[in-house]
């Protein structure tokens, strides 16, 4: 692989796998579909040929089996990096990672480690049928024990699971699979920033959008928007949701004082929420508007032919941009 | 068009007095118990009940006799036909941009319709996704299922009003709320039974495992029905189980049986077995239909890259279509203007599935807030007020543009 390549999220992904199983043995590749068919995004293509069918596992179609399991081969020394096919099917296993995975560090007084990794990729945008398109990260986020990230770009993706499942934390990797097949550059040389850091993707004077995974990029295209009517919107593209970076956000925020969280999940007890009460507690007195939020309604994930509606999309986000510029 | 068949569910049930069939499900049971503690693995693993062989030569089963009028037989033949017509109108549709995916059931027809047709009106029956050809034979208007495959909806159909719940896309789900069901039924005092659908995959789920267990213990009314078409998506049988589905059963404490899947007789009688077992008291029982998924797992799935073609050639000869129109012809109740009849029928059907779709308008967009809550919920009602505004406003925008 090139050093800079253009590449797909969804092959940053594999090469990811490719490069902590090259690094490490004890790292497995678990799920539904992972081998022969490489999973039903081709996310794991080839790791199966490549690595055997000890270390890229077909698992049956039990996803409370399959979190439960890699619990057991982590308490025994392994690396499981868990594939859950679709965010929908994630519930059956929500039991043992809120339940187990999330909390047995603790409760073993720090003396065992469960060092697995859920990739599950997410969020809509696709025109898939129900159970296709959700975004549940708030739902784990709210549950310590767990850590929470969300890459936005190839290189992100590449190095960031590299880094998840090097640590010895459970860690929930959400891909934007609407993203999947975006091509973005991708650095295997430079040292990557840690894991959990914000990142200004674009930077501007006036007000400040925080996303992550599949809406980096629309605030990136609301950005580019805003500059030709003359507004300067900096971007910071958060990555990790729990915990969450918010020295960055913050000193984003003293510069430009306002604030717009925009995510795809429900707003209602969002992420949006956290981090609009978080920035308002350390930015009170640079805040110049409300913090706002846009997201996903009350309401479940639309059929797909409502889902451009449902999604926030370019004018949803400029509307909030107008909004919160306006007082 | 309507889906027909009610006159011949009509004639099966007429012809399934409650007391003879109680005495002949009792009948039925014991054989199947006796197997079931007599033992020996290998002599169960071989065991297939079929009453029709690939050939087309009807056979005998000594648990499962069924007897036919040629009216009832013919229509069975029109049922699978005629699903399988839906099916790859359906398919092609995706293809054509109309439906944003769709799975087929293609090679499972007689599984369907075998099951499907056992079942009398108020029964009740929970899907999975893949039940169309059980959908037709509750009177589902076909076109129906096509609504949350073209994304406009999530359902598209009053499930009591065909006692046909909605599609389960979560495997494995509904055999819990099928348990459930039955377990009111129960309660109720009723004599109805329920059938849950799913596939050799969702026999791995917790939720399946669940309902055996809830279903034992309540002695409830419901009918486990696998469909096991080799294939979970790209896994074999093999990586969800060691041993025949249906063997599962007994350790839970009721009986299992494999069926031929292929053989819609042997479908429909084993079925009825176990509905009236269901319904006479004597609790649930797991049927594994043994069959095939002819075509894709769904119209975004290559089974190229997993399945080799000769598995597949081999099972197009055990075609439940093919099987039962030989048998038809060679006992001379079909002849060439009943087929041509038929093949018509299905065109119209075709035609009218083409344009049923084309025409299905994108909801409203205010759709979104619809039925979120029964009893009504204040943030989505100032939710949706908020969005109707914000749309208005691009309305507005462009009136005042047509203005300029
Ligand atoms: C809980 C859950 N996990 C994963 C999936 C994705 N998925 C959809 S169908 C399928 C295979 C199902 O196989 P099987 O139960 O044998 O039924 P079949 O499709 O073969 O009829 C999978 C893994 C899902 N829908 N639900």
């Amino acid at each position: 692989m090139a050093v800079h390549e253009k590449i797909t999220i969804a092959k940053a992904i594999n090469a990811s796998l490719r490069a902590s199983m090259e690094a490490d043995p004890k790292v497995l590749v678990m799920g539904e579909d992972v081998g022969k068919l490489g999973g039903v995004f081709r996310v794991t293509d080839g790791l199966q040929k490549d690595f055997g069918d000890e270390r890229v596992i077909d698992t049956p179609l039990a996803e409370s089996g399959i979190v439960g399991t890699a619990i057991g081969l982590a308490l025994r020394g392994y690396r499981p990096v868990v594939e859950i096919q679709f965010d929908g099917f994630v519930f059956p296993a929500y039991d043992q990672i809120v339940t187990q995975l999330a909390k047995m560090h603790a409760r073993a007084l720090g003396k065992v480690k469960v060092p697995v990794v859920i990739r599950i990729p997410y969020a809509g945008g696709i025109g898939a049928v129900e159970h296709h398109s959700e975004s549940p990260e708030a739902l784990f986020a709210h549950v310590a024990g767990l850590k929470i990230v969300s890459p936005s770009n190839s290189s992100d993706a590449y190095w960031m699971l590299q880094q998840a499942i090097a640590g010895d934390d459970p860690v929930i990797y959400f891909e934007p699979k609407r993203r999947y097949h975006d091509k973005s550059r991708l650095d295997t040389e430079s040292i990557p920033d840690p894991l959990h850091k914000a990142r200004i993707t674009r930077p501007g004077s006036d007000l400040t959008l925080a996303a992550y995974g599949p809406m980096v990029k629309v605030c990136e295209d609301v950005a580019k928007v805003a500059a030709e009517e003359g507004k300067s919107v900096e971007v910071v593209d958060l990555r990790s949701i729990s915990p969450i970076d918010f020295d960055t956000v913050q000193s984003s925020v003293e510069k430009t004082g306002r604030l717009v969280v925009v995510h795809e999940a429900p707003v209602f007890f969002g992420s949006g929420a956290e981090i609009a009460a978080r920035i308002t507690e350390r930015c009170f007195y640079h805040l110049e508007a409300p913090v706002l939020r846009v997201g996903g309604f009350h309401a479940p994930y639309p059929p797909s032919r409502l889902e451009d509606e449902y999604l926030p999309g370019l004018d949803r986000v400029l509307d909030a941009v107008d909004r919160a510029l306006a007082y | 068009m309507t889906v027909e068949g009610t006159a011949e569910r009509k004639t099966a049930r007429d012809g399934s007095k409650r007391t003879t069939a109680k005495k002949a499900t009792t009948k039925k049971a014991s054989p199947s118990r006796a197997r079931n503690s007599a033992g020996p693995d290998q002599a169960e693993q071989d065991e297939l009940v079929q009453l029709l062989t690939p050939e087309g030569i009807r056979v005998e089963h000594p648990d499962y006799a069924i007897d036919l009028t040629a009216e009832e037989l013919r229509g069975l033949y029109r049922d699978m036909v005629l699903t399988r017509r839906f099916d790859a109108e359906a398919t092609t549709l995706q293809r054509q941009g109309e439906l944003g995916l769709w799975a087929s059931l293609l090679g499972q027809e007689a599984a369907q319709i075998g099951s499907g047709r056992a079942l009398r009106d108020d029964d009740y029956v929970f899907p999975t996704y893949r039940e169309h050809g059980v959908a037709w034979c509750r009177g589902v208007d076909p076109t129906n299922l096509l609504g949350m495959f073209r994304g406009v909806n999530h359902g598209g159909w009053d499930p009591n009003s065909n006692n046909f719940h909605l599609y389960t896309i979560v495997i494995g789900s509904q055999t819990l709320h099928a348990t459930g069901y039955a377990m009111g039924v129960q309660k109720d005092g009723a004599d109805s039974a329920v059938i849950a659908y799913f596939g050799d995959g969702a026999s791995s789920q917790g939720d399946v495992a669940e309902s055996f267990t809830f279903s034992a213990v309540y002695n409830a009314p419901v009918v486990f029905f696998c469909q096991n078409n080799q294939w979970a998506i790209s896994e074999r049988t093999e990586k969800q189980t060691r041993v025949p589905l249906y063997q599962r059963a007994r350790g839970f404490g009721f009986p299992g049986v494999r069926v031929d899947g292929n053989d819609v007789l042997a479908c429909l009688a084993v079925t009825k077995a176990a509905l009236e077992r269901a319904r006479t008291g004597q609790g649930p029982m797991l049927i594994e239909a043994f069959t095939y998924r002819m075509g894709a797992h769904t119209t975004s799935d290559d089974p190229t890259r997993y399945r080799p073609d000769e598995e597949t050639l081999a099972w197009e000869a055990k075609d439940p279509i093919l099987r039962l129109r030989k048998y038809l012809e060679a006992s001379g109740l079909v002849d060439d203007a009943y087929l041509a009849a038929i093949e018509e029928e299905s065109d119209v059907l075709g035609k009218r599935v083409r344009d049923v779709v084309r025409a299905m308008p994108d909801p409203d967009h205010l759709a979104i807030f619809e039925n979120v809550y029964a009893d009504g919920h204040a943030l989505v009602d100032e939710e949706r007020a908020q969005f109707a505004a914000y749309q208005a406003s691009f309305a507005d925008a462009d009136a005042a543009a047509e203005g300029n």
